[in-house]
């Protein structure tokens, strides 16, 4: 293994671990605030307890997505300090946007909506709330936004080898940007809608009746419902855009290897680089072409037009492309199917008598947000190589010269920690599930876990 | 952007300051954060506690300012970023680490079973422990000039352990300001026993840094720069006497003067640091890379810039407002 090698699977990692925890607070914050404003508008007392049990999700994931996230502003210079030398100018502005229009927003009134309910007034926690919400969602946007120039670069010109940026208005408004942005927001609400009815339905399974489970049941299932239409839609028209702008990408993503018509929607195969063609292929005829190009026999982009005269390999590597996108759509799908067949057993049952085996397997897809997420993006980056820019750097180019053993060391390092931390986080998230089906006090002001007397405190509102 | 001269001279200027006050700010700030990790173990289990709820509200905010400090780095001057990031590959990874167990048990030793907070408190301060030695490690390579020969590296533990120690003073005095009763005693005891890492690191760094270059050494001690300069050691020298001797007659009958010794640690921090910055400007990479060789374009500083203007003074006024919501003696953490 070489330096190369290493640092791509370093930084995978660590951007992998980061990834996970955005996923949760971009959408988990306008969730929290939208239980806050419920028990506003309705003083019911469920939405009060919904908000306290995640807030200490969200609150977790947070710090989490914080620490990992300082990692990912060190890796650019330690692994890759080819990237800023060579499009820096274009980087460094989006980069510093985001630091400074989002990270401390949030961050600063983090402290607040987390620890200072009693001591401002309701309005201004509900305020700092929102604000939370706000800065994740303008650091999902200046990061995609920079990645997504990365996949679709436009707006710059090169003088001396060193990209300098022409029309910032370019820049930010490239061409794949809008459809990444809205992609990864609805990821992380179907994310966030899974999280919070698979963990409500293991506490209903653990045998908690309390109002607040199900009513986070209820909107987790209705959200995931209303979104992953929405999303399959968003993703339908990505690919659309990245057949236009990045074809080899597609051509993997499909495992086409010729260019051609007719070309069939491949269910299963085994990708073959060396022989060039796909092993125990299951496919239906036509459809790829259908999907891509809206008509039966619309050309599709294949594989060995990105192989050079002498041999060089300009596509990217075909089966994790390949198995990345399945992987995502495939785990799209069973949310389409479980979030409408619970959409129907609620209208059926109602929360409260919802059959176990659909609490099952809520309970099981609960981190299904994660494996679809991680999945679009492994198809997204590894789509994009050779290349770190697409057409501007290779990844190559970009690499730091610091020896094998010391980016194999930190990257042994690295695992053993993530690997620790993602059991430890997931093991306190159903203690914490369990502990409030116990009905042990899980805030600090002692309302009964069932008593339906509201807590004179509990003021709505004010 | 002409109007000031020539930006190409004015922006690499105007950043160097920017990010000098944010490695400032983030120094202090994350200083007494990790000092008050340090002191974890000196603490018994519901003081432990109390120590953790004085940094609860601050500590994510507090590290921002790193991340500022690091991204004004690989924005501003990237040719330099990846010069002193990759020779100091190591301690930043260490350092990494680091910060991830102190931030990640922050939050699990409140929310873990109660048979997994020792060894969560553990991790937080094992995790503030490895920051604190990685960054006094990489200030003193810095120092040396980033070459990595044994001396240099002898120099660096050194600063490290200083380094670690000043940390754990300024946590204290941190402590004394924001906490009362058997706890503030404790604290004040700790500020006595911390004091000398701070001194000796300075003396140290000052020592030092004039030897390894002769450009640094005639910057200090040629006529008349050294007279304008020397009321930098005076009022260090000052602030170190005072602290001496507030400290030794803690704890007040009068609490309200418990906010000195934080403040003047602040004030020796700034003022090491300021010694520091004239010594190595204008070089960000020391004695290879000035800061106009390692400028990004004009063009994107400036852009850089035009925000930094606008949103500075409403990050610097929301984190006053902050500390003004969680002000007076720190209260147990909870979420309503
Ligand atoms: C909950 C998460 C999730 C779900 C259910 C889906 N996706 Fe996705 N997908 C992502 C999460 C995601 C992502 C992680 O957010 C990616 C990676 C980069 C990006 O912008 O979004 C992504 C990328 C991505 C790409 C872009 C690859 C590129 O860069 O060219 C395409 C074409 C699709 N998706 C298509 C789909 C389709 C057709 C889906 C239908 C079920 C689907 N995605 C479900
Ligand atoms: C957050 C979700 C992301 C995930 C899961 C992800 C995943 C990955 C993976 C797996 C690789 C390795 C590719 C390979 O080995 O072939 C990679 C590469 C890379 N990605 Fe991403 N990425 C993400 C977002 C980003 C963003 C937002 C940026 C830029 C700001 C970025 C920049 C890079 C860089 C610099 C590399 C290294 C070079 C390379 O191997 O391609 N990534 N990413
Ligand atoms: C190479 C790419 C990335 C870098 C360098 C990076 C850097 C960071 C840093 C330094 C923080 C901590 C901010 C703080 O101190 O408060 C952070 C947090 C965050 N990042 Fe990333 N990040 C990257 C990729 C991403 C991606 C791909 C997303 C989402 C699509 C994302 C979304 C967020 C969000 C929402 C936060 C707020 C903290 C949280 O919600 O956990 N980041 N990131």
């Amino acid at each position: 293994m070489d330096t190369l090698l290493l640092s791509r699977i370093q930084f995978g990692a660590n951007i992998s671990f980061h990834i996970l925890f955005p996923t949760i607070t971009i959408a988990l914050g306008w969730m929290l605030l939208f239980f806050k404003l419920r028990f506003a508008r309705t003083g019911e007392r469920k939405w009060m307890d919904a908000y306290m049990f995640w807030v200490k999700v969200f609150a977790l994931s947070f710090a989490m997505g914080v620490v990992s996230g300082i990692t990912m502003s060190f890796q650019f210079g330690t692994n890759w300090p080819g990237f800023m030398e060579k499009v820096g100018n274009v980087a460094g502005p989006l980069l510093a946007y985001e630091i400074m229009t989002a990270f401390f927003l949030e961050a600063v009134f983090l402290g607040i909506m987390l620890f200072g309910a009693s001591r401002v007034k309701s309005w201004v926690h509900t305020l700092a709330t929102f604000l939370v919400a706000f800065g994740t969602t303008m650091s999902t946007f200046w990061i995609i936004v920079l990645n997504s120039w990365m996949h679709t670069p436009q707006g710059y010109e090169m003088i001396d080898g060193v990209v300098h940026a022409s029309n910032w208005f370019e820049i930010i408004f490239n061409p794949s940007m809008p459809y990444r942005f809205v992609h990864m927001m609805l990821a992380s609400g179907l994310t966030v809608a899974f999280l919070i009815a698979g963990i409500s339905a293991l506490r209903m399974l653990w045998g908690d009746r309390g109002e607040d489970v199900k009513a986070v049941l209820r909107v987790g299932i209705i959200t995931g419902a209303a979104l992953i239409p929405l999303q399959i839609l968003a993703g339908d028209l990505h690919g659309l855009n990245t057949l236009e702008n990045q074809p080899a990408k597609v051509a993997a993503m499909e495992g086409n290897w010729e260019t051609q018509g007719n070309v069939p929607l491949v269910l299963f195969a085994l990708p073959d680089e060396d022989a060039r063609e796909n092993r125990f292929e299951v496919a239906i005829p036509n459809v790829a072409s259908l999907i891509l190009t809206h008509s039966l026999d619309g050309e599709v982009p294949g594989l060995n037009d990105f192989v050079g005269p002498d041999g060089e390999i300009m596509h990217p590597p075909v089966a994790p492309v390949f198995w990345g996108f399945r992987i995502m759509v495939g785990t799209g799908m069973a949310m389409l199917a479980l979030s409408w067949g619970g959409l129907l057993l609620l209208r059926k049952y109602g929360a409260s008598d919802m059959p176990r085996l659909p609490l099952y397997v809520f309970s099981a897809m609960s981190f299904s947000g994660w494996i679809a997420t991680l999945a679009g993006w492994y198809t997204t980056e590894i789509g994009r190589q050779p290349w770190l820019v697409q057409g501007v750097l290779s990844t190559k180019e970009a690499v730091s010269d610091v020896p094998v053993g010391m980016v194999l060391s930190t990257l042994i390092g690295y695992l053993i920690v993530y690997g620790l931390l993602i059991l430890a986080y997931i093991g306190v998230i159903t203690y914490l599930a369990r502990r409030a089906t116990r009905g042990e006090v899980y805030s600090n002001r002692t309302y009964p876990r069932r008593g339906e007397a509201p807590v004179a405190s509990l003021q709505p509102g004010e | 952007m002409e109007t000031f001269g020539d930006p190409a001279i004015w922006l690499p200027w105007a950043f160097a300051a920017l990010m000098g006050l944010s490695i400032l700010i983030y120094v202090v700030l994350d200083g007494f954060d990790l000092g008050v990790g340090l002191l974890v173990p000196l603490a018994d289990d519901t003081q432990k506690d109390r120590l953790v709820a004085s940094i609860g509200p601050f500590w994510d905010a507090n590290e921002t300012w790193l991340v500022l400090a690091v991204g004004l780095l690989l924005v501003a001057f990237p040719t330099a970023h990846g010069e002193i990031l990759t020779s100091l590959y190591l301690p930043v990874f260490v350092m990494l680490i680091g910060l991830i167990l102190r931030g990640v048990s922050f939050e699990m030793r409140a929310k873990a079973p109660l048979t997994q907070k020792k060894l969560w408190n553990g991790a937080f301060f094992a995790g503030s422990l490895m920051a604190s030695l990685s960054q006094g490690f990489m200030l003193g390579m810095y120092v040396m000039g980033l070459t990595w020969t044994l001396p240099h590296v002898a120099f660096a533990l050194l600063t490290a352990v200083f380094l670690t120690v000043g940390y754990s003073f300024i946590g204290a005095a941190w402590l004394i300001w924001k906490t009362e009763g058997a706890l503030q005693t404790r604290a004040i005891s700790w500020a006595k026993g911390g004091i000398w890492g701070l001194v000796m690191g300075i003396a140290a760094i000052s020592l030092a840094t004039p030897f390894v270059s002769t450009r640094i050494f005639d910057k200090w001690f040629s006529w008349p720069e050294a007279l304008y300069l020397s009321p930098l050691p005076i009022i260090s020298g000052a602030l170190v006497v005072f602290l001496w001797w507030q400290l030794s007659r803690m704890p007040l009958k009068n609490d309200g003067w418990s906010w000195t010794p934080f403040a003047a640690a602040t004030g020796l921090f700034t003022l090491a640091y300021g010694g520091m910055a004239y010594s190595f400007y204008p070089y960000v990479v020391p004695e290879k890379i000035t800061i106009y060789e390692a400028a990004s374009a004009p063009e994107s500083l400036f852009i850089i810039l035009l925000g930094t203007l606008f949103v500075l003074p409403a990050i610097l006024s929301y984190t006053v407002l902050s500390y003004y919501i969680f002000r007076g003696k720190a209260a147990e953490l909870k979420y309503d």
